[in-house]
């Protein structure tokens, strides 16, 4: 079947484009972009994208989709669900299932039940150690062959740099990245971000130093054997200083933040809402200035969501007992067109950092929507206000500390491998 | 002034005007543990719970006691024989504890915030007696009323708070209160145990003991705080005792007229000299006293007035 996504704004960062085409999708082909495509063809469907922005569907580096082991988390089903429905076409899922992803089975699971079950594509990444302990190397080659996209540990940081060293060396042979959790855990072991706000609760503490000190140990060793390092929800002025640094020495350093690190401070742990209990921890404000800051000047280079679903339960008790994350899907892409609001980024320069810079680091042919390349496309609103509702999530996961808040840009459509994935109530039927 | 609070949560959410609310209405009630009938109808019918999850001596005791000075019914409820060993949940435990219509719950806790989790489900008025390294509102404002009696007035004094500040809820809500004041607030300690960002909430850093109780009209000593790991931030306690210990030699470099207060429990020979802890300056055991007479306000104004 044909698509005609006419009349829009297309901006699509991997081709340089920002400009008002058409777009035409054949199956799951895009089969090419243009000045008024006529719909000549009886059988085309027709999408009237005017008013609106037309871009790639966004990549997520960083997800938790749960499944297999905490499906009363999420499932590959209900993620997938609330990741095209926040504009995603393609999910990274981390290793942290049960069992964890470090054999091919596991992979090879994921990549079944997403194909049977998912709303987008589903990339898995596999552990970098066996249980993710850390302590030998997980059946890298295999699940590459299955069809994992990089390698994690996430959850943790490989604290065993001697294993790290071979990890990234390892990887050289299948050319994918390493994805790092920079976390010392002999400087976190609390709950939120060390500073005036952990004076103010009282709640044990994590410095920026723990995040820190594992960027710097992490670049030197990718650095020594010429790997290339991707580090991960970076959320500290210390860490984006030493990978800005480092990125002037050595290109393979990439780094992606998420939208909370530049939407909230520590203060909003105050009221011991479990709901911003996440890790890396919500930071300070001088935090947020500089995640901002290198979210501009491109030392940060991708956003992801780190979405992290948990069920309620696991979030309605004391802040020291309650889980770790935020659903992320459903809010990160209008979180962070408050970024083009606020003047930080151009649109281009932001659906860069869902599109095409993830797609560069996971050496996939997706994010862009040029002649030939897999029919992945959003429409949205950068100007629609909304309020959200995590009671009208898809995901399973209700826990995020920006219900109530209102957003403005909204993902109107989404089509995932030439599929319509999800269509916003507030678009216009086509 | 006028009290519309539910709940006693921290002294971070008291204004000025609140917190010498409580301090005069206490005022009020100190006479009454002086007199041969130490008891008053004015919490006749009321109910008050106290579920203690870590251990005490002075707070639930005195809660209790006050409690009942001012006729209400109490049932204390401590972790060891409440349900949390059958691994039922703090909100179901407080939960089931409402269906039995009690009238305040007061509840210490190991964990910063249970107290504001219980607020937010109960009906019941909650009292912090106690969360983590976070607050202990009542001890603060005892501590304030002490001093306040002893030296009539509270502006114009040079307070040191030495010990485990990173630690200590005692130490937290001090601050609290005495910021509302025109106090000079100096904390002194080991470098491992004060945060450096207590500076933002009008604290001055002195980590020489020595210097810190220079002209100090009060001075308050905290303990190392174990059970919540503060042993490890330190060599020894022996050095501890050495660099942190309040000895006589120390009182002589305050003011003539220094108060020497301690939150309880003491360790004596670590941070407190028996001389000092005994000794002429020392107001610990008045501030036990005064604890009554603080909870007693505490508990009318949030449950003993028709609303």
């Amino acid at each position: 079947m044909k698509i005609l996504v006419k009349g829009g704004r297309l901006v699509d960062p991997g081709q340089g484009i920002d400009a008002k085409l058409d777009v035409l999708l054949s199956g799951n082909i895009v089969e090419k972009i243009d000045k008024n495509i006529p719909e000549k063809d009886a059988g085309m469907k027709v999408v009237d994208a005017s008013g609106h922005i037309v871009a790639p569907g966004l990549i997520d580096a960083h997800a938790h989709l749960r499944e297999p082991g905490y499906e009363y988390k999420e499932t590959i089903r209900t993620g997938t669900m609330a990741a095209v429905k926040g504009g995603f076409t393609s999910v990274v899922c981390m290793a942290n299932t049960d069992p964890v992803n470090d054999n091919k089975s596991v992979t090879e699971y994921i990549i079944k039940m997403a194909r049977f079950e998912g709303a987008c594509r589903v990339l898995p990444c596999g552990a970098v150690s066996k249980g993710l302990k850390g302590e030998e190397l997980s059946d890298i080659g295999e699940m590459y062959e299955a069809g994992i996209v990089a390698l994690s540990d996430d959850g943790k940081s490989v604290k065993n740099a001697g294993l790290l060293r071979r990890a990234f060396e390892y990887s050289l042979l299948f050319n994918i990245p390493i994805i790092s959790h920079c976390e010392d855990d002999t400087l976190s072991g609390g709950f939120v971000n060390e500073g005036a706000a952990s004076v103010k609760n009282g709640l044990d503490a994590i410095p920026s130093i723990a995040e820190e000190v594992i960027v710097l140990r992490d670049i030197a060793v990718a650095r020594y054997v010429n790997a290339p390092v991707h580090l991960t929800h970076i959320s500290a002025q210390g860490s984006l200083e030493a990978i800005a640094t480092a990125k002037g020495r050595y290109r393979k350093v990439t780094c992606d933040t998420c939208p909370h690190y530049f939407s909230l401070t520590d203060e909003a742990t105050l009221g011991y809402d479990t709901n911003t209990k996440v890790n890396p921890p919500l930071r300070s404000q001088k935090d947020v200035d500089a995640v901002k800051e290198a979210l501009r000047n491109n030392t940060v280079d991708i956003i992801a969501t780190d979405h992290a679903p948990h069920e309620f339960t696991s979030k309605d008790v004391e802040y020291n007992l309650a889980t770790f994350g935020i659903s992320g899907f459903e809010t990160a892409f209008a979180l962070s067109l408050a970024l083009v609001h606020e003047g930080v980024l151009t649109l281009k320069e932001l659906l860069g950092k869902f599109t095409v810079n993830p797609a560069r680091l996971l050496n996939i042919p997706y994010g862009t929507l040029a002649p030939g390349s897999t029919a992945d496309l959003i429409v949205f609103n950068p100007s629609i206000e909304w309020t959200v509702d995590a009671a009208q999530f898809l995901s399973k996961g209700r826990n995020t500390p920006f219900s109530g808040w209102k957003l403005k840009g909204k993902n109107l459509l989404t089509i995932a491998g030439g599929k319509i994935a999800y269509r916003d109530p507030l678009f216009k039927k086509a | 002034m006028n009290w519309d609070k539910k709940d006693l949560l921290g002294i971070k959410e008291l204004s000025r005007e609140e917190i010498l609310l409580v301090l005069d209405t206490a005022e009020s009630f100190k006479d009454i543990s002086k007199r041969e009938i130490k008891k008053v109808p004015t919490l006749r019918g009321k109910t008050v719970i106290t579920l203690f999850y870590e251990p005490s001596t002075r707070t639930r005791t005195s809660f209790e006691i006050a409690a009942k000075r001012m006729s209400a019914d109490t049932i204390n409820i401590s972790s060891s024989t409440s349900s949390s060993v059958k691994g039922e949940t703090l909100k179901d435990t407080a939960r089931n504890l409402e269906s039995m219509r009690p009238d305040a719950i007061v509840i210490r806790h190991s964990m910063p915030g249970a107290p504001h989790m219980l607020a937010r489900i109960l009906d019941s008025s909650v009292i912090n007696g106690g969360d983590g390294a976070h607050e202990h509102p009542t001890q603060a404002l005892l501590d304030l009323f002490t001093i306040r009696e002893k030296k009539g007035r509270i502006d114009g004094l040079k307070v040191a708070i030495i010990g485990d500040i990173a630690h200590s809820r005692v130490a937290r809500s001090n601050f609290f209160t005495l910021s509302h004041f025109d106090t000079e607030i100096i904390c002194s300690g080991p470098p491992t145990m004060i945060p450096p960002d207590i500076e933002g909430i009008g604290v001055k850093i002195e980590y020489n003991m020595n210097k810190a109780v220079k002209g100090a009209d009060v001075v308050m000593m905290l303990r190392i705080q174990k059970e919540r790991g503060g042993i490890s931030f330190i060599p020894s306690v022996k050095e501890y005792a050495t660099l942190y210990g309040l000895r006589k030699e120390h009182i002589e470099k305050a003011k003539k007229d220094v108060i020497i207060m301690h939150p309880g429990p003491m360790n004596r020979g670590i941070e407190i000299s028996d001389e000092v802890a005994d000794g002429p300056y020392s107001v610990i055991l008045d501030q036990v006293e005064n604890g009554l007479a603080v909870r007693m306000a505490i508990l009318y104004l949030l449950i003993g007035r028709e609303s």
